[in-house]
């Protein structure tokens, strides 16, 4: 064998001793070509950019940015803040007039309760004010963990769980458990926070049309269609309802026994935003499953502001353990922020203590919201958007004249007018280029314990005349 | 190879360090092994950064060292968390088959045939790992974060997965962990009584927005402190720290702008930077090169597949990294923002009221020009005892917000009282109550941290990040040495903060100690000698190099004294 293979190799060398040269250089040539194939690049970068040193200078040198932002006219409407001195309370004093108010979220008057006060004064001289740190590192207090527990004793819901600003609270809740891949069904009224978490989660997002429950079970079945043809992707894209109890931007409500039967029959998840109907809705005021007696269980996340009817700040987020226990490691807002200031915490307690034993209030904030809601039909001009029982109406011009920035004038001359005469309002106040729905621009009227009905007639009598002497 | 970490000759003639080190470090500068003191400087050590080379820019020594891990260290880690793994992986199938009792909360039966909400693996980690140190956080406080705290007694009987509080406390824990940098978490003094007096006043809600009617006359007060502090034109404070970032870097940024964030930025940022729409390229941290590397190619090549130019460029850079302990090299950002013509978002939450000689943060410690930083983002929870965050800049900047910030139209605007503790905490910081007492706590507590610096390496353990920063990693590495860390510290009375993965590198696990102005030399040592006890006991000490340090760290450099006018 071994001889065999030698003797090959002696008749190749002795082959190419005989070869002629014309041969052995066409050979070498051709060698030569198969190492250029093999070592140049067989295409050429169209955009290669051989830019040299001194051109890219040039272009560094020529490129000029944009301003930082741009320039803000001086009388933009919303530059010049008012000023409240003093206490934000029933009796509010707006750039310097002592007016009655009828435009913070104060629904239960628990802003400036003595007892809220007193309470948040105690643990103020025991905690001091801030956290120095969040929940993970020494900033979880032991009324941090009151406050929990009685929120979900309260909401009788088996876990709850506090953000330290209402904003971030749904903000950080929707990603921590939708993530890129996952659907979304949401609410075109939905709120900001709730369009800002679900862009921080990525998801695939439907917009179903305000309360409109054909409409949500249309893009469900398509999404029905959908998940036949790709069964394997429908088996691990979670779906979710994202909706809010009162909806802030129109006054109603969620019809959330329709949702819950669309929830069994589409196995989709329901989040429920309360921060306006937690506190307002229901015998005891645990909000909008209490006001249709649906059981709390069938609702996956409930999440409220505590900066509303509680009068303090912060937010939570209830439900099973099941599901809220995860956001205590994905919530970002939980996780990466500061813990809420443990005397807002106490406070926020004093104020369940107070809905808890008086739940009478919560009767008496219903009644003043149908008052209102009475006193303001029939002003020319403007219609009353909102349901009977919602504290936080709008007023909306019931002819637009076409230019938003021309009603938003109207409005505020209607403001004004009320304002000299001791009437605080404000209007809805919106990121115009940035809500996915703008809303019509309105008069925002909050129904507070404290108004009296002689203060309400007063209210609407003067919004009355202020929109027939500016809607002439 | 040689290289030198970003050093100046204070004046031109004072002497500095230059730091040798082996081999570039993970993010392309020193991980400086050890730092030895030379009388003369030469420029050709100083040579290697692109434009460290003007070591110029700096006005006082700048170290920062982040040791090589240790070989032998990282192979055991590994190990480590691949015998973990494995363990977690027979755990489950006990728990599958119910060998193992579960303790995990379960779905509904009623939702048994939904999509699951969490993928299996998604918890795996949290399961199997967090779960067997859980302990180590989330301890209950029951007393003001201050330098001593009380701890509310946990006990778990069934291995962390639920804890009962007995009602006992344990007293007088030496707190090494929260932000308290100047030991404003108190419950007394002046700031507790003008936070009491707003809460009577006032109560603690405000109930509306900014741009409704939640804008306080105390609001406007802060803003005009915080801006005169500063030394900007105008500022605006919000409600939350995190939303700070998160809900304005949108309305600064947007399509067809570039942001540029350290790789080691916030969450805030990372989110804010998201939400805002713009596309994002992450340099290396702390690394110059990479920046310009980063900024040059988006100058030149342009958007992608459009190559149409940048509307803007955004640099976005925090003060101190909370996780490494290290400052930013904010002169050379700020030379090439200015060469680049790109604007400067620094975050400011953990070095404003931290560094500095008067305590104005990162760039009252380089002795910089604030308005060469064109957004200067901070927080109040920290140096402040308070909660909140705020934005400092040209008027324009501030308008703008005013107008466009997301938190300005929706979010409920800043409780009364917590305003006013961050109005007096200022005043208090910028001497305008009458007193020193806020010049010596930012002179304690640079003394403090480079004494507690000091000490950790003199012992041997590995620390992370800048001399001046008073924010200390000590490596710990293995993921067992976590729980056994913080359990062994609390046992001598002393309470830490442990950081493992995902907020840390998977092999880098680490303590973090946050000195505070509040600290006494005494609970410094009490605490330094449990440290290095613990330290013997777990294997910690990782350094080599601590006997090349000793014998020449003799000069304090973090006394302000010197380069005061």
């Amino acid at each position: 064998m071994a001889s065999g293979q030698q003797w090959v190799l002696v008749e190749m060398v002795q082959a190419f001793y005989e070869a002629p040269a014309y041969h052995l250089i066409l050979e070498g040539i051709l060698i030569l070509w198969i190492i250029r194939l093999l070592f140049s690049k067989t295409y050429k970068l169209q955009e290669r950019s051989d830019l040299t040193e001194k051109e890219k200078e040039e272009l560094i040198e020529e490129w000029q940015p944009e301003a930082l932002v741009p320039p803000v006219s001086k009388d933009h409407p919303s530059l010049n803040y008012n000023i409240v001195s003093g206490p934000p309370s029933h009796k509010i004093i707006v750039n310097g007039k002592e007016c009655i108010n009828f435009a913070s979220f104060n629904f239960l008057g628990l802003l400036d309760n003595e007892r809220v006060k007193k309470q948040a004064l105690l643990s103020l001289k025991k905690y001091g004010v801030g956290t120095c740190g969040p929940r993970g590192f020494y900033g979880t207090f032991d009324v941090h963990l009151e406050l929990e527990d009685r929120l979900a004793k309260f909401m009788r819901t088996e876990e709850a769980i506090i953000y330290s600003y209402g904003f971030a609270t749904i903000a950080s809740a929707i990603p921590a458990y939708s993530k890129r891949g996952d659907m979304v069904f949401v609410d075109e009224a939905a709120c900001f926070s709730i369009q800002k978490g679900l862009q921080a989660s990525r998801s695939l997002i439907k917009y179903f049309k305000h309360n409109d429950m054909e409409d949500l079970e249309r893009l469900l079945k398509e999404q029905e269609v959908e998940d036949q043809k790709n069964p394997r992707k429908a088996r691990v894209t979670r779906r979710f309802i994202v909706v809010e109890g009162l909806y802030v931007n129109t006054g109603d409500i969620c019809p959330l026994p329709d949702l819950l039967k669309l929830k069994y029959k589409y196995k989709v998840r329901i989040f429920l935003e309360e921060s306006l109907s937690f506190g307002v809705l229901g015998d005891h005021g645990r909000g909008v499953t209490e006001h249709f007696g649906v059981n709390i269980d069938d609702i996956d996340l409930i999440s409220a502001n505590m900066e509303n009817s509680l009068a303090s700040v912060g937010g939570f987020c209830c439900g099973r353990s099941f599901v809220i226990d995860h956001q205590r490691l994905s919530g970002q807002g939980y996780c990466f922020s500061a813990s809420l200031p443990p005397m807002l915490a106490a406070a926020a307690i004093e104020a369940l203590d107070i809905m808890e034993e008086d739940p009478e209030i919560f009767t008496i904030l219903r009644e003043k919201c149908k008052h209102v809601h009475k006193a303001l039909q029939g002003i020319p001009g403007l219609k009353v958007v909102g349901e009977p029982f919602t504290p936080a109406i709008h007023l909306q011009l019931e002819r637009s004249s076409g230019s938003r920035d021309h009603d938003v004038k109207t409005l505020k001359s209607i403001v004004d007018y009320c304002m000299d005469r001791q009437i605080a309002l404000t209007q809805a106040r919106y990121l115009d280029k940035e809500e996915k729905f703008l809303p019509p621009p309105s008069i925002r009227v909050v129904v507070t314990v404290e108004q009296t009905e002689e203060e309400i007639d007063r209210a609407a009598a003067s919004i009355r005349v202020a929109a027939t002497a500016v809607l002439k | 190879m040689t290289e030198s970490s970003a050093n100046k000759p204070a004046n031109g003639d004072a002497c500095h360090r230059a730091s040798g080190a082996k081999k570039p470090g993970r993010n392309g500068y020193v991980k400086s092994p050890h730092l030895i003191q030379q009388k003369h400087c030469h420029a050709k050590e100083r040579s290697h950064h692109v434009i460290t080379c003007n070591g110029g820019l700096y006005s006082r020594p700048f170290d920062e060292s982040f040791e090589e891990t240790p070989m032998l260290v990282a192979v055991l880690t590994y190990m480590g968390y691949g015998i973990l793994t494995l363990f977690g992986y027979l755990r489950d199938f006990l728990r599958e088959w119910k060998i193992e009792k579960c303790h995990i909360a379960r779905e509904r039966e009623e939702q048994r045939d939904f999509v699951p909400l969490y993928q299996d693996f998604e918890n795996f980690y949290t399961r199997n790992l967090y779960m067997r140190i859980r302990d180590s956080w989330n301890r209950p406080i029951c007393s003001v974060p201050g330098a001593r705290m009380d701890l509310v007694e946990r006990l778990s009987h069934d291995y962390n997965w639920t804890f009962q509080h007995m009602g006992k406390v344990i007293k007088d824990v030496i707190n090494m962990g929260s932000y308290n940098y100047l030991g404003f978490a108190e419950n007394s003094g002046a700031c507790l009584e003008a936070a009491a007096e707003a809460t009577a006043e006032y109560g603690v809600g405000v109930s509306s927005t900014r741009q409704e009617l939640g804008n306080l006359d105390k609001h406007e007060e802060l803003e005009k402190l915080v801006a005169r502090f500063l030394g900007v034109e105008a500022t605006m404070a919000f409600g939350m720290g995190f939303a700070t970032n998160s809900m304005n870097i949108p309305a600064l940024a947007g399509k067809g702008c570039l942001i540029l964030s350290d790789e080691l930025n916030h969450a805030s940022l990372v989110l804010g930077a998201r939400l805002s729409g713009s596309t994002i390229r992450v340099f290396k941290h702390n690394n110059m090169q990479s920046l310009e590397k980063l900024l040059r190619d988006a100058i030149v090549h342009g958007q992608p597949r459009t190559h149409r130019p940048w509307k803007k460029i955004l640099i976005v850079v925090e003060g101190i990294y909370s996780m490494e302990g290290s400052i930013v090299r904010l002169p050379e950002v700020i030379a090439l923002k200015k060469k680049y013509k790109a604007y400067l978002y620094l975050d400011e939450a953990h070095s404003i009221g931290a560094l500095g000689p008067h305590g104005r943060g990162v760039i009252d410690y380089f002795g910089l020009d604030p308005r060469d930083v064109d957004i200067l983002m901070g927080t109040f929870t920290k140096s402040f005892g308070a909660a909140g965050g705020y934005i400092g800049g040209k008027k324009e900047l501030i308008d703008y917000l005013r107008t466009h910030s997301h938190s300005a139209v929706y979010a409920t605007s800043m409780s009364p009282p917590v305003v006013e503790q961050i109005i007096t905490s200022m005043k208090c910081i910028m001497g305008e109550d009458g007193t020193t007492v806020g010049q010596e706590r930012i002179q304690r507590l640079a003394d403090n941290t480079t004494y507690f610096r000091r000490k950790l390496r003199e012992m041997g353990f590995i620390i992370y990040g800048n001399n001046d920063s008073p924010v200390v990693p000590v490596m710990l590495y293995m993921p067992a040495k976590i729980g056994a860390f913080s359990r062994e510290m609390l046992k001598r009375n002393i309470g830490v903060v442990v950081v493992g993965f995902p907020a840390t590198p998977i092999i880098e696990s680490r303590a973090r100690f946050c000195v505070s102005a509040a600290h006494t030399r005494d609970m410094l040592d009490v605490a330094l000698s449990a440290i290095s006890e613990v330290g013997d006991l777990l294997q910690l000490k990782y350094s080599r190099h601590r006997a090349l340090l000793t014998a020449d760290w003799s000069s304090d450099d973090t006394s302000y004294d010197g380069i005061e006018n």
